[in-house]
């Protein structure tokens, strides 16, 4: 049992530090302020464009693709040792994922030769940004429930309908959809999948105001968009195939460890007292709650090490991957607001310049319920450990075998 | 990054498994329960055959030679098993103290005996209800005779040789002190307990002869040492009662039906054995790496190992009550094993000190500037 990287991994670990101290820009920029949702969009694109330009040409945009595809040929070990370095530095992040995570491997599986000449390059140098259209006014965590229609016209497809939930959409020069081509049949055999350019004729985009106040993501509105068959991938109704081998794509998370949030987190606690002038950190409540964190966020971090650890022996990772955005969602939202009720009333401050740590905790508390629910519910994450993990019955499914267009809809 | 255990240790679980299952079934368990012995002497006498109780004793006491991990995958097993053994007494304190702390003559005399389980040893700290107390232990000792009463304490009524926290009358501190229990001065009444699948006793010392384990009047810190060691141990003895618990509520909500559909079908049920699922592999993590500090006596020993037990002692303590829940009006019935679980979790959560002490602990060393 050891923490070392095997002789080959600390040959690529030296590589990646060296290039990032090399290229990595801004190198003394402020993380608060770099992630914060106050920043302007458009600005924050551009960086990023210009980071990922750099990133793709030396192979560490996508590590794991194979080199004909512009990655680096490389083993998602290295992959991690890559995001673990990266992670050290502030550099723009958030903007590529979805495209390179979900879209661009979906496009390489089921698309043809010619797609793959034509947009796997653009998209990993940032040149063209892309888009994942598949949540719906009455189909979330039900995604196979979409009612975007899909209707053939001579050689081309007419979509209609709405799509929400759409991160960057604004931004995007593309998008894949899942649509619904057969409302006749049961649910899950009636859809189809393609990509298509966000300037259509028809496409409307507009941007949703989050609670936070931010806008990352978006409404799509669809009317009369045509979008030839050739850019349909995979066959005729097999949409949720396709779809199936988006979902699996997302990435291995290795992202910041959770250490940094720990230490800023008690170095606030230790500034603060009580009401009848005791330290905070020696307060029982506070301790307890401090306690239960710590250890949550170092299990983590170290179900994080068992997983790389079949990585680095060329396994694949268990099931114990899968617990990480189910215990972190709600922890930072719990602790950020522990951190408020320390404050007192100051804890409602958002000013940077009048509130603890530039206002890291209430900005952290408004942006927390989103975590629960992206990329798969509290709920959903649980159905799928019972089912997938345990081996739990999967619910009954009442639509399974109904035409799509008989079942209720509450509407 | 190699944060796992090796082949071969991993082979060591899977034959301890194996054994566990054969000779320590439920069944085993239960006839300690019952008060039909008092412990399981043939798990304990075969165990011994095959070095477990000797595994990180020094073939020159008799033991092994072998490392913690060895013994951190035997303790997991033991736990899953519910081995009703003195197992963590004998093993993770008594022998341990006397590794740590022992004279020559001390470790030439016991720990061979320990070793091959000829003895069992045990720690006696408690005195009642509430967190011991440095400054305020009452039992004393003094001129080479020790004075006072311990209670609970585990494993009590096997014991042969006990190590005893106590007052030192010349120093004015605590030490650790050895005693012999077959001395006539002791009394050993055995008490009645939340599990009694592990006795425990009230053990009374009267001008008893003992001796000093280690400095005089440094018994304190020996003791916190002790207790790192012996929590990332515990812990792993945790987590397999853990893993346990929760595989015999998903059987159960596989094989019962309600409302026309298996138990196992209904989110409620999902979920919750899905955070006993969350629960369990953090802890399993967090123990992960406790047995790496143990193993590599690493300067992070102290947070890991109150990391490894906070977590440990919740998923432990969490499975064991969703499983009778999970089984609804069976699971409290005396028959279903459910509250062997229930018992043991609780007998670990509070034996080396509660999960309250130890997220004190925790986070005293997070005050430390150095930590985290």
């Amino acid at each position: 049992m050891d923490f070392n990287d095997t002789p080959q991994e600390a040959e690529f670990r030296a590589e990646v530090k060296a290039w990032l101290k090399a290229n990595v820009p801004d190198q003394n920029q402020e993380v608060a302020s770099a992630y914060s949702s106050r920043q302007n969009q458009a600005e924050a694109l551009a960086k990023a464009k210009q980071w990922q330009a750099k990133k793709a040409a030396a192979g560490y945009a996508a590590i794991t693709w194979p080199t004909e595809l512009g990655g680096l040929g490389g083993t998602p070990m290295q992959n991690v040792i890559y995001a673990d370095e990266e992670s050290k530095y502030v550099v723009p992040r958030g903007f590529f994922d979805i495209g390179l995570g979900m879209c661009i491997p979906t496009l390489i599986k089921h698309g043809t030769d010619a797609h793959r000449q034509r947009y796997v390059k653009p998209a990993l140098y940032g040149e063209e940004v892309w888009c994942q259209l598949f949540s719906e006014p009455v189909a979330g965590s039900d995604l196979a429930g979409i009612r975007t229609r899909a209707e053939k016209d001579g050689d081309d497809w007419i979509l209609n309908g709405q799509k929400i939930w759409t991160s960057g959409a604004h931004h995007a020069d593309y998008g894949i959809i899942v649509t619904r081509s057969d409302p006749a049949v049961p649910k899950h055999q009636g859809l189809t999948f393609f990509f298509l350019d966000m300037k259509s004729p028809g496409v409307e985009v507009k941007p949703i105001k989050q609670i936070s106040g931010g806008r990352n993501f978006n409404e799509v509105f669809f009317t009369d968009v045509r979008v030839p068959d050739s850019q349909r991938l995979g066959g005729v109704g097999e949409g949720w195939k396709v779809s199936l081998t988006t979902l699996m794509n997302e990435r291995l998370s290795a992202g910041r460890t959770l250490d940094a949030d720990m230490v800023e987190f008690i170095a606030m606690i230790k500034t603060f007292t009580m009401e009848d002038g005791s330290p905070a950190i020696k307060n029982a409540d506070v301790r307890g709650k401090l306690a239960d964190w710590y250890a949550q966020g170092q299990g983590l971090k170290y179900t994080r090490f068992r997983t790389m650890t079949a990585l680095s022996k060329g396994q694949t990772p268990g099931p114990e991957a899968s617990i990480g955005k189910c215990v972190s969602a709600s922890r930072s939202q719990d602790y950020a607001a522990f951190a408020m009720e320390l404050m007192e009333m100051g804890g409602v401050v958002t000013d940077p310049d009048h509130s603890p740590q530039q206002g890291f905790f209430p900005e952290s508390w408004i942006l927390s319920p989103a975590m629960r629910i992206a990329g798969g519910t509290d709920e959903i994450l649980r159905n799928i450990i019972a089912e997938r993990v345990l081996g739990l019955p999967g619910d009954v499914r009442v639509d399974k075998d109904m035409p799509f267009n008989e079942l209720p809809t509450g509407a | 990054m190699n944060f796992d255990f090796s082949n071969e240790q991993k082979m060591l679980k899977d034959q301890a498994r194996k054994f566990l299952q054969d000779q320590c079934s439920s069944t085993v368990v239960r006839q300690v329960l019952e008060g039909e012995m008092e412990y399981a002497s043939h798990v304990w006498q075969e165990m011994a055959q095959m070095g477990w109780q000797g595994t990180c004793i020094p073939e020159a006491y008799g033991g092994a030679g072998l490392g913690y991990l060895e013994l951190c995958v035997l303790a997991e097993e033991v736990g899953r098993s519910l081995a009703p053994i003195p197992f963590s007494s004998s093993v993770y304190l008594a022998a341990e103290a006397l590794l740590s702390a022992g004279s020559e003559a001390q470790k030439s005399h016991w720990l061979p005996k320990l070793s091959s389980g000829e003895a069992i040893g045990v720690l006696a700290l408690a005195e009642g209800a509430g967190a011991p107390v440095e400054s305020h232990l009452q039992c004393q000792f003094s001129g080479g005779q020790l004075t006072g009463k311990k209670m609970p304490v585990l494993d009590g009524p096997l014991a042969d040789v006990a190590i005893v926290v106590a007052k030192d009358g010349e120093t004015g501190g605590v030490s650790l002190v050895l005693v012999d229990v077959a001395d006539s001065s002791v009394q050993t009444e055995p008490l009645t307990t939340v599990d009694p699948t592990r006795p425990q006793a009230i053990m009374t010392f009267n001008n008893t002869p003992a001796e000093c384990l280690g400095a005089p009047g440094k018994g304190w810190g020996l003791l916190t040492q002790l207790f790192n060691k012996a929590a990332v141990l515990l812990a792993f003895e945790q987590i397999g009662g853990a893993d346990a618990a929760l595989q015999m509520a998903r059987d159960y909500a596989l094989g019962r039906y309600a409302f026309g559909r298996q138990i196992g079908s209904f989110q409620a049920i999902k979920h919750k054995l899905a955070d006993c699922y969350i629960k369990n592999e953090l802890a399993r993590s967090n123990t992960y790496f406790g047995a790496w500090a143990l193993s590599t006596n690493a300067r992070e020993l102290p947070l890991a190992a109150a990391t490894a037990r906070v977590s440990a002692t919740q998923a432990f303590e969490f499975a064991a009550k969703e499983n009778i829940q999970t089984h609804g009006g069976m699971g409290y019935t005396w028959e279903f094993d459910c509250h062997l679980y229930y018992r043991r979790a609780k007998l670990l959560a509070l034996s080396l000190g509660s999960a309250l002490t130890w997220k004190n602990r925790l986070v005293d060393q997070l005050e430390q500037p150095s930590a985290a």
